[in-house]
């Protein structure tokens, strides 16, 4: 499904002395089946930006479009629950929104809500705990009794039981350790090939943003930033410094690289081992050309 | 999160309401609460109403914000308005509704009663948006302590009120942010049949507990860690201290409390 914005703002408390801008005359567009990283510092308005992808807030000005849903202020629009099975949001710290008696019961919470047949919730369930990383013998165990990083894996497996076609992913791997950072964004990854999924995933991690995501969108204080391929956004040291941010550390060596030894080398989403072998042809034809 | 709440909520100032002694705030009000039951004239009413209007004004609180604050009490109000306008028989029979007879001693008293909760409610909602919360329990441990002779825990008292009062807005975010979670798993809070409405409500208390308890569990780790002992031998970053406007405050307050009996009929 497509995601449009076109011109949103959304104020906090409008009419209070704690009226906020959030979100200041945002537009753009996101295709089906991108993969979109969007960054910014800490109140720059991502997250709630995500909170209009499944209409958990309605922007007090413009319109946001996800497929044939719109979404505008004062619309009551009907088929609210539909929208949000079809958009996924797995929140910060997902953990924190589990309270049944077991794990399974957990994930079937979801999927159950949206009239997912008992049959059908059983099948998905063992598709989904091996494809998260868990074993099936928790399913009867209550989330309370696991580990922090057993249960977000728990609490993502109730968010991909519903089948949703955007899957939205707010610092998914917030407070994992380095293993189960790469573990989860693997898998979040694989998925998205897999089902062809549209994700949108708010992130701190430029390292995470130039691996996974195939289009980039920078807020800055409500505002859209900067917007584009990672190639282009995650070069720019410059721009991205004045809002906060680093370039990648994959770039930042490039461009010392390039500073020391005079070389351009254009980044093209390279990961560390294919940089290393341009480095080392670039280095084994000098050798030769001496 | 919730638009309409204002209880609680402080609002940042610096007029002469948010400057005044927590301590004068509190005893003014307390006093005002008492006087209001009193009240029993037109112009007793009248005279409670300017003390409220004009406190109001010098908070530099933007009206539309309180009466936007008001709107869950409205309700109330208009209901006890309605309760005294139909039980009420004093007076004469001002005007019949559905062969109801509606006295002229029942629209009188509808009022007076109805004004009495309004004004109650202004003046001590005012009292939270112009003093911060621990400006509060530090005025509360302060007005109580007499009661330690009398090994009343009072330390312990301000201490779980103001740590109360500080995780108000971290439970509501809280609510918050798990509501909106359950929501997007497909939990509807706002419509459907009441069972399935409270039914609603477990997904969203679980984890509110839970989360509750886990922070109160670290607070009393750091607290620990960082040596908190009790009141003994504790002082303060901030003193109290009664100043001019206080001293002009309790004598406009005491004229006009002396005004109300007067006007009393």
């Amino acid at each position: 499904m497509d995601i449009t914005f076109e011109h949103v703002s959304y104020i906090y408390q409008e009419n209070s002395p704690f009226a906020h801008k959030a979100l200041d005359d945002l537009s753009f567009h996101i295709p089906s089946g991108s993969f979109v990283a969007v960054i910014g510092h800490t109140g720059s308005g991502k997250s709630t930006l995500i909170q209009h992808l499944n209409g958990l807030v309605r922007p007090t000005h413009g319109k946001v479009s996800i497929g044939d849903f719109q979404l505008a202020k004062g619309m009551k629009p009907k088929n609210i629950k539909e929208l949000r099975s079809k958009v996924g949001i797995v929140f910060q710290y997902p953990e924190h929104q589990l309270f049944e008696e077991t794990v399974a019961k957990d994930i079937a919470f979801g999927p159950a809500n949206f009239g997912v047949s008992e049959r059908e919730i059983q099948r998905r369930i063992k598709e989904i705990i091996p494809m998260v990383g868990l074993s099936e013998e928790l399913l009867t165990r209550s989330p309370f009794d696991l580990s922090g990083g057993q249960m977000r894996r728990v609490a993502i497996a109730g968010v991909l039981a519903v089948k949703p076609e955007i899957l939205v992913l707010d610092e998914p791997t917030a407070g994992l350790d380095p293993r189960g950072q790469k573990d989860i964004m693997d898998m979040f990854y694989t998925l998205h090939q897999k089902q062809h999924l549209t994700t949108v995933m708010v992130t701190h991690s430029m390292e995470d943003a130039a691996k996974y995501a195939d289009h980039i969108l920078i807020m800055n204080k409500g505002k859209k930033y900067m917007e584009g391929a990672p190639k282009d956004i995650l070069i720019q040291e410059e721009a991205l410094n004045a809002v906060h941010l680093d370039v990648p550390e994959i770039i930042a060596f490039m461009h010392h690289f390039e500073k020391k030894f005079g070389v351009e080398l254009p980044f093209e989403n390279q990961t560390p081992k294919q940089l290393a072998k341009q480095i080392q042809q670039l280095i084994g034809g000098r050798l030769r050309n001496e | 999160m919730n638009n309409m709440m204002i209880i609680g909520q402080y609002v940042p100032g610096n007029s002469i309401i948010h400057r005044l002694d927590p301590r004068t705030k509190i005893t003014v009000i307390f006093f005002f609460v008492v006087f209001v039951f009193f009240a029993n004239s037109f112009w007793s009413y009248a005279l409670l109403t300017v003390f409220a209007a004009v406190s109001v004004i010098a908070s530099r609180v933007p009206v539309r914000y309180i009466a936007k604050g008001l709107t869950p009490i409205w309700f109330l109000i208009v209901f006890t308005f309605l309760l005294h306008l139909i039980v009420t028989k004093e007076g004469q029979v001002a005007f019949e509704i559905f062969s109801w007879k509606i006295y002229t001693g029942g629209i009188a008293q509808g009022i007076a009663i109805s004004m009495r909760f309004f004004l109650l409610i202004v003046v001590t909602s005012l009292l939270t948006l112009t003093t911060t919360p621990i400006e509060i329990t530090d005025a509360i441990e302060e007005m109580l302590a007499p009661l330690k002779k009398v090994k009343f825990p009072v330390h312990e008292l301000a201490l779980m009120m103001s740590i109360s009062l500080r995780f108000i807005p971290t439970l509501m975010q809280e609510t918050d942010k798990i509501s909106k979670a359950q929501a997007s798993r497909g939990v509807d809070f706002r419509t459907g049949p009441l069972k399935e409405r409270i039914k609603a409500v477990v997904p969203l208390l679980v984890p509110l507990f839970v989360s509750a308890f886990k922070r109160a569990e670290e607070l009393a780790m750091a607290m620990e860690a960082r040596g908190y002992q009790g009141g003994e031998g504790r002082s303060k970053l901030r003193e109290l201290r009664i100043g001019k406007i206080d001293v002009l405050i309790y004598i406009l307050f005491i004229c006009v409390v002396a005004g109300l009996f007067l006007l009393r009929s």
